[in-house]
């Protein structure tokens, strides 16, 4: 049994192609069952996200497999196969099992360790396993993809920095106030970028929003929109100690804030700390401000060059996330090869049993004056000659560390033998691993 | 005995220094708990050296610069340990169990031979103040690493170098409230120590206050956080100045509690 990928993910396909073929999760029944009746497909998942639509599947025949899952998802969303399929990639084997494993685990992402994935290939199995298209293999690999992305995630440390300017802004707010509940979020100005930060102070605990800006009115609205306070644009200094985080975009030509009028401020906080963030460009706060004690001063550059370095650090965790995938790779396709070693040993000592006792039976029958111990000494040379001429073979597949050679003898021996493929019964021999 | 729980201690509190040092290169879970493990069987060890010490010979041994120095480890890790429980931050044991480790080797490098006691020490003040004062100490000690913490990752915040060792430390508020919790214990004790010392000084030598090289230094040290302590409730005194004076205030302890004993002789020299 083979596990096979076919899909296409924002590396191969433009957001006009994916979400042509995308699947959507309320109706993901039908396709479902429509892939699982394709003709040598035995399991399917349907992982389908903004960023990637891909299908899991196992089957014995991979080339024609992966033809038919191609094929499927043209006719499937009714598109012309051949413009689809430029952008298709069929994965199979460790190259399958490598590519799931680094999509769970977040390496394959549009920004690299962000944790949105785990929980829609979770989501995907989850209806996979509801309308029972998933089975015994895909069970288990699926799960081995959780764990192997878990172990990502605790043993790297790929998810653990800020990749944007405003999480990145969060992040910072928090070393330097351990939480931010209880912290006061200021805005002055109105840009879409302040309001994108502030939304991710507030959703990270902070309590309470002021906001001023030159047009009253604007200041109103937006104040209303966060349940905060609006504050008249002359009386910024008048309120400007009760910020502990401040986000400034406004248009001035000059700087609005200085080092004098903070000296002030930080008086009134008694020097508790106060984090500056200018998105402004030209910028609004003079930069000499970041040498007053207790200020710590951040314009965009600065934020940017923190999620440069956060990115830089991401890429290098990355390195470590692959050597755990290769690991836990080798491991799991050592699984998937063996899973057909022990009915296949079966049906071949069956095999041979059958013709033996059958021709024991025949001479048996034409041996008329046969001494009384014939037929026990008979059977007794015929299976051990059996014994011996299996040994060999069956302890050789009983090694389990050959990969592809033990699916090459698998396919040998059922070809040669002409042996029924253990198919549904499978799941009562599968070996332990 | 007594020599084989303290080497004991020695190696024990070696092994938890280079663990919680090596928790600031890389960062997992499973060291820093280890770390943690080790440093309290180590402190468990150090007890049981000092209570062999106390059996052995009748009274507390710290009473010369070998047992000072061990008690002022054992005291150090033991309120780091209450503090580590309380506020979570194990980053802060890679800068105290160093110190800790330090002044315990000292201790193990100084004659340790058991002598009767000083006549002049037998007295039950002598818990009291001692006491106090140790654990004043211990508290000045961690404020003085909170605030060298404070200072490093105030620096990386101002100079936006923001590398893997500010991630492993704590956040700015964090130390400043364990910092201003150190203060808050440490100088009530140092208080009530030197007023024990002046009544057991007044019983002893026949008079609260002799100007002795420990009591003028002792007075400084309290002089110092005094003001730390005023600056910080009146005018909300805090941030990177009120940590260079807190690492001046530990300097100074460190000078009334060791070099005052190695440089001024006096009425406290009991060597």
């Amino acid at each position: 049994m083979n596990i096979i990928v076919v899909g296409l993910s924002h590396k191969t396909a433009s957001v006009d192609i994916r979400e042509k073929v995308a699947f959507s999760p309320n109706n993901i029944e039908e396709p479902l069952r429509a892939l699982c009746n394709l003709e040598g497909i035995r399991e399917g998942i349907i992982v389908s996200t903004c960023n990637r639509v891909e299908i899991y599947a196992t089957t014995r025949d991979v080339a024609g497999g992966m033809a038919r899952l191609r094929r499927f998802m043209a006719d499937y969303h009714k598109l012309a196969y051949d413009t689809l399929e430029q952008h298709l990639y069929s994965l199979h084997g460790e190259d399958a099992i490598r590519h799931v494993f680094r999509v769970a685990s977040s390496l394959d992402s549009m920004v690299v360790g962000e944790p949105q994935i785990l929980g829609q290939i979770k989501t995907s199995y989850g209806y996979a396993s509801e309308y029972k298209s998933s089975g015994i293999i895909l069970n288990r690999f699926l799960h081995k993809a959780f764990s192997v992305a878990k172990r990502v995630r605790t043993e790297t440390r790929i998810a653990s920095s800020a990749v944007s300017v405003s999480f990145a802004a969060v992040e910072l707010a928090k070393k330097i106030f351990g939480n931010l509940t209880s912290k006061t979020v200021m805005l002055i100005g109105a840009g879409e970028m302040c309001e994108l930060a502030a939304r991710h102070f507030l959703t990270n605990g902070a309590k309470g929003v002021l906001v001023t800006n030159r047009t009253f009115e604007r200041a109103q609205n937006l104040a209303e929109e966060f349940a905060g306070e609006a504050i008249p644009y002359d009386e910024l200094f008048q309120h400007l100690h009760r910020a502990d985080i401040v986000l400034s975009s406004t248009g001035a030509d000059k700087f609005i804030i200085t080092p004098s009028d903070l000296e002030a401020v930080i008086r009134r906080r008694r020097m508790q700390p106060m984090f500056l963030i200018d998105i402004a460009v030209p910028r609004d706060i003079d930069p000499a401000v970041n040498s007053l004690d207790s200020i710590y001063l951040y314009d965009m550059d600065d934020l940017q060059q923190v999620v440069a370095a956060n990115l830089e650090g991401r890429r290098q965790e990355a390195d470590k996330a692959e050597a755990i995938i290769a690991e836990e790779i080798a491991q799991f396709h050592k699984w998937v090869a063996t899973l057909e070693v022990a009915p296949t040993i079966v049906a071949l000592r069956n095999h041979f049993d059958t013709l033996r006792q059958a021709e024991v039976d025949k001479t048996m029958a034409a041996w008329k004056d046969a001494p009384p111990d014939a037929a026990k000494r008979i059977d007794a040379l015929t299976s051990a000659l059996i014994n011996k001429l299996l040994h060999h073979p069956t302890s050789l597949l009983k090694k389990s560390d050959q990969g592809n050679r033990t699916n090459l003898y698998l396919d040998a021996l059922q070809a040669l033998f002409d042996l029924k493929r253990p198919e549904d019964n499978s799941p009562e021999l599968e070996l332990e691993d | 005995m007594i020599k084989i729980t303290f080497t004991l201690t020695l190696v024990l509190y070696s092994i938890a220094a280079l663990l919680y040092l090596a928790r600031l290169m890389r960062n997992d879970f499973p060291l820093s708990n280890t770390a943690h493990k080790v440093l309290v069987v180590g402190f468990a060890a150090h007890c049981l050296a000092i209570i062999h010490r106390f059996i052995a010979l009748g009274y507390l041994p710290i009473t010369n610069m070998h047992e000072s120095l061990s008690f002022f480890g054992l005291s150090v890790v033991g309120i780091y340990l209450i503090f580590e429980h309380r506020f979570k931050v194990a980053a802060l044991g890679s800068f105290v169990v160093p110190l800790a480790l330090l002044s315990t080797i000292a201790a193990g490098m100084l004659p340790s031979e058991l002598r009767p006691l000083n006549p002049a020490l037998q007295s039950a003040w002598i818990y009291s103040h001692t006491l106090l004062a140790f654990a004043s100490y211990a508290f000045f000690s961690i404020s003085g690493c909170v605030a060298v913490i404070y200072l490093i990752q105030s620096h990386f915040l101002k100079k936006k170098h923001l590398g893997s060792l500010f991630q492993r430390l704590p956040a700015l508020d964090m130390l400043d409230e364990i910092g201003y919790r150190c203060l808050a214990f440490g100088f009530p004790l140092l208080t009530v120590a030197i007023i024990t010392g002046a009544i057991w000084a007044s019983q002893a030598w026949g008079s609260y206050w002799s100007w002795d090289p420990k009591e003028t230094w002792s007075l400084i040290t309290w002089f110092v956080y005094a003001a730390l302590l005023h600056g910080r409730l009146t005018t909300g005194w805090r941030g990177r100045r009120a940590a260079w004076l807190t690492i001046a205030g530990f300097l100074i302890m460190l000078f009334t509690f060791i070099g005052v004993n190695l440089w001024l002789p006096g009425l406290h020299s009991y060597n």
